[in-house]
């Protein structure tokens, strides 16, 4: 078994011109990219990359996924908790259909990540050849953007802007599609980074005017409401997100992207909104006189029925994507830039304020929800296990500081809710495209971009069984990631959607699982299986004590359901408790 | 909203595979293209698509939103008919023993301003420049003779106000 040792290397600037073939200048861009790490999957069009990346195994570290869609999800895990670019790589045809989930779940979820595929040689190019597939065409609606190179002097300019692409602005996934010729073939290489694409603005001035505009209608409110989402993070504005909710006293609500951004303990941070979210910032969406949209989309998980949403308020939107602005919901002030520009840009113009009854109706709807919801949530009575409890001991083990990942379902929401953060980029899940089998990967690349923080890995019994294939990386490479299955058996979230909405119909919602534990333990990791309430809290402590990897299945009640909800379609003012 | 024919020109790089990725931000919102057009521009290096689409002006609007959003697109703009001067191309290919059997059909290509672009022993080519609207009248008063073949190009239009591609790319360069 190898040790996992990730090299950093310094990131080199410019390369000399030297002859080399297109597969090692591969591994030159990436080193200049400071690329040390990256999942794939090897295969015929990809071989001669391979070839160097085993003469350069001192400068870059290839982890070998289980499946392509695990290195994606790997990759982002990684930029998720680095802010850095992840990449993967594959090779043509199926190796490079299996990264299509990965690379949509990036696009919704604004990731960075370059991915890298063999095709087949040029002369083969649109003849069927074996493995081919037409990847340009396949990824371009999941892409920022793609790019097909033929030649291997086209090899560097590809990557540069790829890089560039994936990084900059509302960051994004790049797949870049590399002919096997281009990969053989010999020419003189030299490295330029991309900082410059004619036809792309990735900044958006702000806009004084409306800067002043914003700050007017924040300094006029009477009950102001902040909405933040992932734009805080990837703009790098959590100082100032904290500031102005601090100077304008302003009760503030997280989207499940952006969750960390802000302490979850801060007196002003009132929760999530969206579907499952809090009962207060959802039902005061609809109460508030000015809705301040800070790096988030209005997703209709957030929104509900947009003809009920928030319309007796004045909207603010601040946002780096002009396509984002009247999108979903009209802005009435539109504020476009990089968050922590604008922001920087608005506090100046913000006056002190409290509203401190305002703030109240927070605390007071917040104890509502306590009562009837969150109690028996975190601190049940029943015999059953729940998910909220789990969540609430790793929150103690941890003293709030792990990084969650989260996989899709229940438990995802549960996480989401009950689970504190004191540091950003803290809670790693798939938000937009709502991708089952994204935790186990995304946790491993986690681990592997923040080897000091505690990863722990939230999953679901169905999600699980998407990757767990990935547990041989774990094993392979020893990442020390915790990996905590919330076992109903059951498809839990679809499961409550037919209790509630098709009336008890559960078709193909219960779950014939395996022993987890076994399966755990033929990858050498070592596992636990809790069913009792009373040895929950001294398992979790021994995972979270351990520094290798740790697997612990929590059988859960099997039909417990997770509110409040806001049932599909209906206004947030709707928001169900039971 | 009400439904309407809007023209949407896009100023992009010339690059292989931007086509896919417009024609996807259609598809992607099951909205029609009624007709399209990719030629150069005005600008050296810079190409012009010309869309026209049947939708609502919200729609229009949000599709040109996602449109500049793709990387290689410089600029996108979108145009209600009386906003640009536009104009379709249509070729008919007649039977050549009409234009000796009928002589409505002369007055045909009289009346309609349009030219004979070649005659054959066994058909000639009638050629038709002009709105929609003239090109369907004319088709309607050839169609009882019989048209052998019928084409007609995708609308091609320039805008009544000021485009300013060349100073948005000269203003992005000086940006940087």
């Amino acid at each position: 078994m190898e040790t996992l040792k990730i090299k950093k290397v310094a990131p080199t600037k410019k390369q000399p011109k030297m002859r080399i073939s297109g597969a090692e200048a591969i591994i030159h861009c990436l080193l200049a990219e400071g690329v040390d790490l990256l999942y794939g999957y090897p295969g015929g069009a990809i071989m001669p990359v391979y070839d160097e990346l085993y003469r350069f195994q001192d400068k870059l570290t290839h982890i070998l996924a289980r499946h392509e869609q695990g290195a994606t999800h790997a990759a982002q895990g990684y930029a998720r908790v680095t802010g850095k670019v992840g990449v993967a790589m594959a090779t043509s045809g199926p190796g490079a259909t299996n990264l299509v989930t990965g690379l949509a779940d990036a696009q919704i979820d604004s990731t960075p990540i370059v991915c890298i595929t063999g095709q087949v040689a040029r002369h083969l190019l649109g003849s069927d050849a074996f493995q081919e597939t037409d990847i340009i065409g396949i990824s371009t609606p999941v892409t920022k953007w793609n790019i097909q190179v033929t030649q291997a002097s086209e090899i560097p300019e590809a990557l540069a802007k790829a890089f560039y692409i994936a990084r900059s602005g509302r960051p994004g996934p790049v797949l870049v599609d590399i002919t096997k010729n281009a990969q053989f073939d010999k020419f003189d290489f030299s490295y330029e980074k991309c900082t410059y694409v004619r036809s792309y603005n990735p900044y958006p001035t702000p806009n004084n005017k409306a800067i002043e505009a914003a700050a007017e209608l924040i300094n006029s409110a009477k009950k102001p409401f902040i909405v933040w989402g992932q734009g805080i993070i990837l703009g790098k504005a959590e100082k100032q997100l904290k500031a102005l909710v601090e100077k304008a006293g302003i009760p503030a609500a997280w989207t499940i992207m952006g969750v960390s951004a802000l302490d979850t303990n801060h007196p002003l941070n009132v929760g999530m909104v969206g579907m499952h979210g809090n009962y207060g910032p959802n039902i005061l969406t609809n109460e508030c006189d000015l809705l301040i949209a800070i790096g988030m989309r209005f997703d209709d998980r957030v929104t509900g029925n947009l003809d009920t949403y928030a319309k007796q308020a004045k909207i603010i939107h601040f946002e780096i994507d002009p396509a984002e602005i009247n999108k979903n919901v009209h802005a009435d002030v539109a504020v476009l830039g990089n968050s922590k520009d604008t922001l920087e840009l608005l506090l100046p113009h913000i006056k002190e304020n409290h509203h401190e009854a305002w703030q109240t109706i927070f605390k007071e709807k917040y104890k509502i929800e306590f009562d009837t919801v969150i109690k028996d949530d975190i601190h049940p009575t029943k015999p059953g296990l729940t998910m909220g409890e789990v969540i609430e001991e790793i929150n103690i083990a941890s003293g709030n500081k792990a990084v969650i990942v989260s996989d899709v379902g229940q438990h995802q929401m549960i996480a989401c809710r009950y689970a504190k953060f004191n540091q950003t980029k803290s809670n790693i899940t798939s938000g937009g495209l709502g991708t089952m089998g994204f935790a186990l990967p995304a946790a491993i690349g986690a681990k592997m971009g923040a080897m000091e923080r505690e990863v722990v890995a939230i999953i679901g019994d169905g999600g699980y069984q998407m990757t767990i294939q990935e547990l041989g990386i774990i094993m392979q490479h020893q990442v020390p990631v915790k990996i905590v299955v919330l076992n109903n058996d059951h498809l839990g979230m679809v499961r409550q959607w037919q209790e509630l909405f098709f009336e008890k119909r559960y078709a193909s919602t219960v779950m014939v699982n395996p022993d987890f534990v076994k399966i755990a333990e033929g990858y050498s990791i070592e596992a636990k299986r809790v069913s009792e309430r009373k040895d929950l809290k001294k398992t979790i402590e021994e995972m979270m004590a351990s520094d290798k990897p740790y697997f612990l299945e929590v059988k859960v009640e099997q039909e417990d359901n997770v509110f409040p909800m806001i049932p599909s379609g209906a206004s947030v003012s709707d928001i169900r408790l039971k | 909203m009400k439904k309407a024919l809007f023209t949407i020109s896009v100023y992009s790089e010339n690059n292989i595979g931007l086509l896919n990725r417009i024609s996807g931000i259609f598809l992607k919102r099951h909205i029609n293209i009624e007709s399209l057009n990719v030629s150069k521009s005005e600008i050296d290096g810079v190409s012009k698509f010309t869309i026209v689409s049947f939708t609502t002006e919200e729609w229009t609007r949000k599709i040109v939103q996602q449109i500049e959003k793709q990387i290689e697109v410089i600029k996108a703009f979108y145009h209600t008919d009386e906003e640009t001067i536009f104009q379709e191309s249509a070729l008919f290919k007649i039977s050549s023993n009409l234009l000796f059997d009928e002589r409505q059909i002369q007055n045909i290509i009289k009346e309609n301003h349009s030219t004979i672009v070649t005659v054959a022993r066994e058909f000639f080519v009638i050629s038709k420049t002009g709105r929609r609207s003239e090109v369907d009248h004319m088709y309607d008063q050839l169609k009882p003779y019989g048209i052998m073949q019928f084409v007609r190009s995708g609308r091609i239009s320039v805008t009544k106000d000021v485009m300013g591609i060349t100073a948005l790319l000269n203003g992005t360069k000086e940006a940087e």
